[in-house]
């Protein structure tokens, strides 16, 4: 190329606009609602401080049940911070929540209609404490130690076996977080991503399935958001008295 | 590197560059060329038709052929040489071949060096493919697209390297002083402001001339101006009747027909079968059935659908999909795409449909074995450009090798031409005029036609009358229908501006086209044979007398083509020695 | 037949065509519009297709690259429908014939006329990356797993349709402080070559701003490669400069051990 042309500023597009036919704005909006719905009742539920036990149930949310005289807020404040932080920090939820919520972009090719804002994505605060994704990740790992504590104290009804429908319910629940947790793109990185070669076959054969896994991260991250939801939505209800749990062995 | 001061005349008013050697064309010829001769330490321009690293080599599919020996042991330069002979029936340059075959294990093992990432061994050495015409398994090769993995090396090495690119630039004429190169004057695609470059040596790489076929796997680029920038400034051309046919190009859906469907099916196991589902290469080569070399698999498909055993679209089926979805995705995946995405077609679960497509040009300037220089003093000549490396017919594997041999040496050579050459550069205003004047005149003429139309023309003409089979009656009215059709091409008219205008582009490339197309009719005419890639069904048997000599082209005073024969040169004893093995006597 | 599909068709001899309407811009930086062009379809036809019918017989001085037809070379990028896509792999059965389809240059580059535009600048970026610089004393040898991961980066045609995409570029004219997906794709092929011996992660902060993308994945979406730039080029990358740059940990015991 001869000649170096020039840059003209660019004309400023309104918000939306695109070429696009296809309902681009139809994927956002579901996550928005989705998200929305889900931030909602997990602020009630933590609030409520109460009804997060049933027989041998224990909600996700309250786990561990950490209760202590000087704090006196919803025991689940205590921990649900270090699910929250991973979530919030995760690779794929903030893909979506930067689309849904921030509209940075709302779709690709779609105009953001602020081409005069500052960005600087995660280079500064906040964004920039995206980096510590890692940390939440090892959190989440400590807390999954409990859940599966949960889950086996599930199936113990005074002392004997038991199955009830709420003792699976905590069960796929834990197996989700886990898969979600398995998944994690820093969890990748963390045991080969970093490497350039593998001398041990181990080694890459891990890294090789966790890749393959990490490919359907979104999908594990939206089960597990669901189920975890309504795990805590069955305890509670029982709890309430609303649901009856059925005993099945 | 390269900014000298120009002393600016009369000449004021145009673009000047200058440079020790500036290479035309920036394929995989042209970047090695330019690494090289930047390597020697002198200033290097490389000018390109399209943007850097979009040249047509990143379509090479298959792999580099070089005897590097890491899968079948027993394989060595010799061999090499022997096949790339075999396979040209005799009529290559014998130290063309003889280089080729030494030089190329080294110059794959330097693409590594640069960074590139052949596909493995289990040793963790490269691998290497079988391919038609190969005697062992030979081609080092990413997947199915080595060429890009070798132009994305190159790419990324010269940048580094210091080399001015110069992209979307035409050159339409080469500058001579006193008979020795003095520069270059084209324009630039983007702005159509002409641009003069003055250099001490020129290395020309600029491919072949396939869009001169209808049925063709070359892109827009492919338009012989190398060719011709070299055969207007006096050099010679040799053995342009051989065109090489790739057997398998895509022939269905319409849009699709010719784009290219790598060798690496057939490397890899794919099998041909007519519609009746019988596999017709036992019948036409018993012993090498798919792996044969392109020009017998060409024609056999080529016949199956004369006495109508053909698929339904004029071709035959290739499949693979005995080898099973997972090993197809990992070797050949744009294979897998390009099938699944352009003709529905999975080739996991089901055969393609192929045919023949014109692929290469075996012939081209006439230039020297071990240097590449041409006969003008400070010409050089790389790649597909060049003739005489592959004789009548090509082997897959040997064209990327070849770029990246010879390619080096021309930048080698015409970096050291250009070191003993002092002279200061004058160029000629009148030639300048003259150029200028040749590439205007089509906004100035009145009732012409569009260039679009007289190149379609030339492609069915081609395709049909000097296609894959050929009879004397056929090249006598092609050379004829081709005299008018110059004409046409120079009358043709264009519309618009300067600015990027492709219709314009499309006027200059169709000059080159139409001559180096006449190029290829004569020779063909002369050649009362049928060898390799050039088939004769007046003369279909290939006759020991005419493996004696090159065709040889050249514009005589008058400006008219005039082709020759140019005896063959003699080979060493020790280089018959190694040909005169019973088994490769058996085969020819 | 109904009214609509009427419309789309024109008698040819006994043969009905289907026409489709293109709108193709038109113009250069100065000044442009859309203009319509009319084009009969073929089985199996691509945008490009298209184009060059536009090109041979309406509009020889359509500017537009194009090269291999074949979506190996990367240089027919153009948005179709708003969407960035090479045109010689998008079809035109992936549309609704009856409706135009709209043909527009890369918009994050400046235009030079029609659909050809100025992409210098990638070339720009791309000579500042620190090239392959080999281990000394290596035997070359390499294990297939181990070049895997950078094979799928080589896969990149340069089409710039990324580039294009990006946020980043597109909305925020990041151009001089982010390098942009591409050029990260280029950096984790080095990184990760088990061979090379450069770090390229200062760079990669500093210089290419890798910290500006936040991972929206639209490169990811138009790669006609399928490359995963976002999953395994640009995150694992992310993650390498959190190793070195925001991991407190990390830096703690490098600042003990004086390592780097």
């Amino acid at each position: 190329m001869s000649t170096t042309l020039t840059e003209k500023p660019r004309k400023k597009e309104s918000f939306g606009a695109t070429q696009r036919k296809d309902l681009w704005w139809f994927e956002p909006l579901v996550y928005a609602v989705g998200f929305g719905l889900f931030i909602i009742y997990a602020t009630w539920a933590a609030f409520q401080g109460k009804h997060y036990e049933y027989g041998p149930y224990l909600s996700p949310f309250y786990s561990p049940l950490i209760t202590v005289s000087w704090w006196k807020f919803s025991p689940a404040f205590l921990i649900l911070w270090i699910p929250a932080g991973f979530r919030m920090t995760c690779y794929y939820y903030r893909k979506a929540y930067y689309r849904s919520y921030f509209m940075d972009p709302p779709a690709c090719g779609v105009s953001e209609g602020c081409s005069n804002k500052k960005y600087s994505g995660e280079t500064a605060f906040p964004f920039i404490f995206q980096n510590l994704h890692r940390y939440f990740l090892l959190g989440a790992t400590v807390l999954l130690f409990f859940l599966w504590s949960d889950v086996i104290k599930a199936f113990n009804f005074d002392g004997r076996f038991g199955v009830g429908v709420g003792s699976l319910v905590l069960l796929a629940n834990t197996f989700l977080l886990s898969m979600y947790s398995l998944t994690c793109h820093s969890f990748r990185h963390l045991i080969g991503g970093y490497k350039d070669g593998f001398k041990c076959g181990y080694q890459y054969n891990f890294y090789k399935k966790i890749s393959c896994g990490n490919e359907r991260h979104m999908f594990w991250a939206w089960v597990s958001l669901f189920m975890v939801g309504f795990a805590d939505l069955y305890v509670r209800l029982c709890s309430m008295g609303i649901w009856a749990d059925i005993r099945l062995i | 590197m390269g900014g000298y001061k120009v002393n600016m005349s009369t000449l004021d008013r145009f673009e000047i560059h200058e440079h020790d050697v500036l290479v035309i064309g920036a394929g995989g010829a042209g970047l090695r060329a330019a690494i090289e001769a930047s390597a020697n330490g002198v200033s290097v321009g490389l000018v390109c038709k399209s943007l850097l690293g979009k040249a047509h080599t990143v379509m090479a599919e298959g792999g580099i052929a070089a005897a590097v020996g890491n899968v079948d042991k027993q394989d060595n330069w010799q061999t090499h040489f022997k096949d790339t002979m075999k396979g040209g029936k005799f009529l290559n340059n014998y130290r063309m071949a003889q280089l080729h075959a030494q030089e190329a294990p080294e110059r794959v093992l330097e693409l590594e060096r640069w960074g590139a990432l052949f596909d493995r061994t289990s040793e963790g050495t490269i691998l290497q493919r079988p391919f038609g015409g190969h005697s062992y398994k030979r081609l080092c090769h990413v997947g199915d697209r080595t060429g890009l993995e070798m132009i994305r090396t190159l790419q990324d090495k010269g940048v580094h390297m210091g080399i001015n690119v110069y992209m979307e630039c035409t050159i339409t004429r080469l500058l001579k002083e006193d008979g020795k190169i003095s520069g270059a004057f084209g324009y630039w695609r983007e702005t159509g402001r002409f641009v003069i470059f003055k250099a001490k040596a020129i290395i020309l790489a600029t491919g072949g001339v396939g869009k001169a076929y209808k049925v063709t796997s070359n892109s827009w680029e492919y338009t012989a101006d190398g060719q011709l920038l070299a055969y207007d400034a006096g050099a010679e051309l040799i053995d342009t009747e051989f065109i090489q046919f790739h057997p398998t190009g895509m022939i269905w859906p319409p849009g699709v027909i010719g784009i290219l469907v790598t060798e690496a099916v057939r490397g890899e196991g794919g099998i041909l079968r007519n519609k009746d589902g019988y596999r017709f290469m036992e019948k036409y080569d018993p012993e090498r059935m798919e792996l044969s070399t392109r020009d017998v698999v060409a024609r056999s498909i080529y016949i199956e659908n004369k006495e109508g055993r053909g698929s339904p679209h004029g071709g035959a089926f290739l499949d693979i999909s005995h080898k099973g979805a997972e090993y197809i995705k990992k070797k050949l995946p744009s294979m897998y795409h390009q099938f699944k995405e352009l003709a529905d077609v999975d080739i996991t679960t089901g055969p393609m449909e192929v045919g023949p497509t014109c692929h290469y040009s075996m012939g081209g300037v006439k230039v020297d074995a071990d240097s590449t220089a041409t006969s003008i003093p400070g010409l050089y000549a790389a790649g597909e450009v060049a003739g005489g490396m592959h004789g009548a017919n090509r082997l897959g594997g040997n064209s990327l090798s070849d770029l990246l041999v010879f390619g080096r040496r021309a930048g080698l050579y015409a970096a050291e031409y250009a070191k003993k050459n002092k002279a200061t550069l004058n160029i000629n205003e009148d030639e300048i005029a003259n150029a200028e004047k040749s590439i205007v005149v089509f906004f100035e003429q009145d009732g012409g036609e569009n260039p679009y139309t007289v190149h379609r023309d030339l492609q069915e003409l081609m395709q049909n009358k000097v296609g894959i089979f050929r009879v004397e009656d056929d090249l006598k009215f092609a050379i004829n229908e081709l005299k008018s059709l110059k004409e046409r091409a120079a009358k043709v008219k264009i519309e618009g501006s300067r600015m990027y205008n492709p219709g314009w582009h499309m006027a200059y490339d169709l000059q080159s086209m139409v001559i180096y197309s006449e190029a290829i009719a004569k020779c063909a005419l002369q050649r009362k044979e049928s060898r390799g890639a050039h088939s004769r069904l007046d003369y279909p048997n290939t006759d020991p007398e005419h493996g004696k000599w090159n065709s040889l082209v050249k514009k005589a005073n008058d400006g008219s083509l005039i082709v020759e024969k140019s005896p063959l040169p003699e080979m060493p004893g020790e280089l018959k020695q190694l040909l005169e093995d019973k088994k490769v006597a058996a085969k020819i | 037949m109904n009214k609509e599909e009427s419309q789309s068709q024109i008698s040819s001899g006994d043969k009905k065509v289907r026409i489709a309407t293109f709108k193709v811009y038109r113009g250069d930086r100065e000044k442009g519009n859309e203009v319509e062009y009319k084009v009969p379809v073929e089985e199996g036809m691509v945008v490009l297709d298209a184009i060059h019918y536009i090109q041979k017989n309406i509009s020889p001085d359509l500017a537009v690259r194009w090269n291999c037809k074949a979506a190996k070379c990367g240089s027919c990028s153009a948005e179709v429908n708003g969407k960035p896509r090479l045109m010689c792999k998008t079809r035109l059965d992936d549309f609704d014939i009856n409706e135009e389809i709209k043909v527009y240059p890369m918009k994050s580059f400046p235009i030079i006329k029609d659909l050809a535009c100025d992409v210098s600048w990638n070339y720009e970026v791309n000579k500042k990356i620190t090239p392959f610089t080999p281990k000394e004393n290596t035997t070359w040898k390499m294990n297939q797993r181990d070049i895997d991961r950078v094979q799928e980066f080589r896969k990149c045609i340069e089409c710039f349709a990324c580039q294009n995409v990006c946020h980043v570029i597109r909305e925020h004219d990041l151009k001089p402080k982010f390098a942009g997906p591409r050029f990260f794709v280029r950096v984790a092929g080095l990184e990760m070559h088990p061979l090379d011996d450069v770090d390229r992660l200062e760079a990669l902060k500093d210089d290419m701003g890798i910290g500006f993308c936040n991972i929206t994945k639209c490169c990811t979406e138009v790669c006609p490669e399928d490359i995963h730039i976002t999953d395994n080029a640009i995150i694992p990358l992310k993650e390498r400069v959190v190793d070195r740059y925001y991991d407190p940990v990390r830096m703690f015991f490098r600042k003990i051990f004086k390592k780097k």
